[in-house]
């Protein structure tokens, strides 16, 4: 395979959102905002590339046995990285995202990926991976929290173009559930063509 | 007064599974047939309550009096990966039948961000640990109630006639949709 297609597969054939359904509390539970979702997709994608980068340099010193919670130990070091950069630098961010920063740790797409591809795979490929992977969560993230934002408070990025409402529940947990089941069915569409 | 308040909030108003989206992915694997459910309940249940137990005390027995709440991530999620291995062995060697029924949603449970959820949630909370253990306990009723409607729901749906469009996964999810509108109602009894 080559690296442009190991790269391209994250964002359509295999997000990890719409196609492999992982990751799907955060992309749930935090994109009532287009901005919020793209946070949470960012600061999945920082773990997810250093976790790939990391798992496939020590994969070789690791033994078969406890690979999992090494994986587990390299994934939460991160998070905590993640997590105190964002509380130091972008509060505001952080208290909307909540819970869901440590939560990263057991997002099964950073796991799976470290067990599927990074721990047989070159770093290179695994880095390559990584970014791909990170960078479709975080597409479909900002795009689930797009519609959201549009449909529920009438703005995008936090800039209001109508006047009005909007669909309150769409803004509500309701609507994230609505919302991704329709953006799915969109997605098998897209496959399929 | 307040534990009935915890209870309440906890399976109905703030329902962990339909109102703060944690633990959807076991939500929506298992959820196919309504026995697996009830496993799956009974799993998370179990694991739930100790996990929370054994976080809680770790929190204010080590991580607080050290000043070192930086390693509550890493610490938490070995503590509970290491939990529900060691609930498999004993299982398996003190009651076989259980081991049987809950044995393959173990596993599973490691990832469930439930778990790991409701550990933090207590701490943030500031919660003590009786009401810790309320709290995890009708998280885990709340979760079990989702599921089991949910999969309920499920079961019927394989016998309608759904576009084919939205068929398998969005239907599930704009179901799950509507069942979190439904417990919205909920919201303003406590």
């Amino acid at each position: 395979m080559s690296q442009w297609k190991n790269f391209a597969k994250g964002f359509v054939k295999e997000n990890p959102v719409f196609v492999l359904l992982l990751g799907l509390c955060p992309a749930l539970g935090v994109t009532s905002t287009a901005i919020n979702g793209m946070a949470m997709g960012l600061a999945t994608l920082f773990v997810l590339l250093m976790s790939n980068m990391v798992v496939s340099l020590i994969k070789n010193f690791i033994p078969e046995k406890v690979r999992i919670p090494s994986f587990i130990v390299v994934i939460a070091t991160f998070v905590t990285v993640v997590d105190l950069v964002m509380a130091g630098y972008a509060p505001a961010v952080h208290e909307q995202l909540g819970l869901f920063i440590p939560l990263i740790v057991v997002n099964c797409i950073v796991l799976g990926r470290a067990e599927a591809f990074a721990s047989r795979k070159s770093f290179m490929s695994s880095m390559i991976d990584g970014l791909g992977m990170g960078l479709g969560f975080t597409f479909a993230l900002t795009l689930l929290g797009s519609v959201r934002e549009i449909l529920g408070s009438l703005s995008i990025f936090g800039f209001k173009f109508m006047e009005g409402d909007g669909i309150l529940v769409f803004i509500l947990p309701p609507g994230a559930f609505i919302a991704l089941g329709y953006l799915i069915a969109l997605m098998n569409k897209f496959k399929k063509a | 007064m307040d534990y009935i308040i915890i209870v309440v909030s906890a399976i109905f108003i703030n329902n962990i599974l339909l109102a703060q989206f944690l633990g959807v992915c076991p939500f929506l694997g298992v959820s196919n047939k309504l026995s697996t459910s009830f496993g799956m309940t009974g799993a998370v249940m179990f694991v739930m309550t100790l996990a929370t137990i054994v976080t809680y005390l770790i929190n204010h027995y080590i991580l607080s009096p050290y000043n070192i709440g930086f390693l509550q991530t890493i610490s938490y999620i070995l503590v509970i990966a290491s939990l529900v291995q060691m609930v498999e062995i004993i299982l398996k060697k003190v009651s076989p039948a259980l081991f049987q029924a809950l044995g393959v949603y173990l596993p599973l449970i490691t990832t469930n961000c439930a778990i790991l959820g409701v550990a933090i949630l207590v701490i943030q909370k500031e919660y003590n640990l009786i009401e810790s253990v309320v709290f995890a306990v009708s998280n885990a009723i709340g979760f079990g109630l989702a599921l089991v409607l949910f999969a309920g729901i499920r079961e019927h749906m394989d016998l309608a006639e759904i576009p084919a469009g939205i068929r398998g996964v969005p239907a599930a999810l704009i179901v799950a949709g509507l069942l979190s509108l439904a417990f919205m109602g909920f919201t303003g009894i406590v």
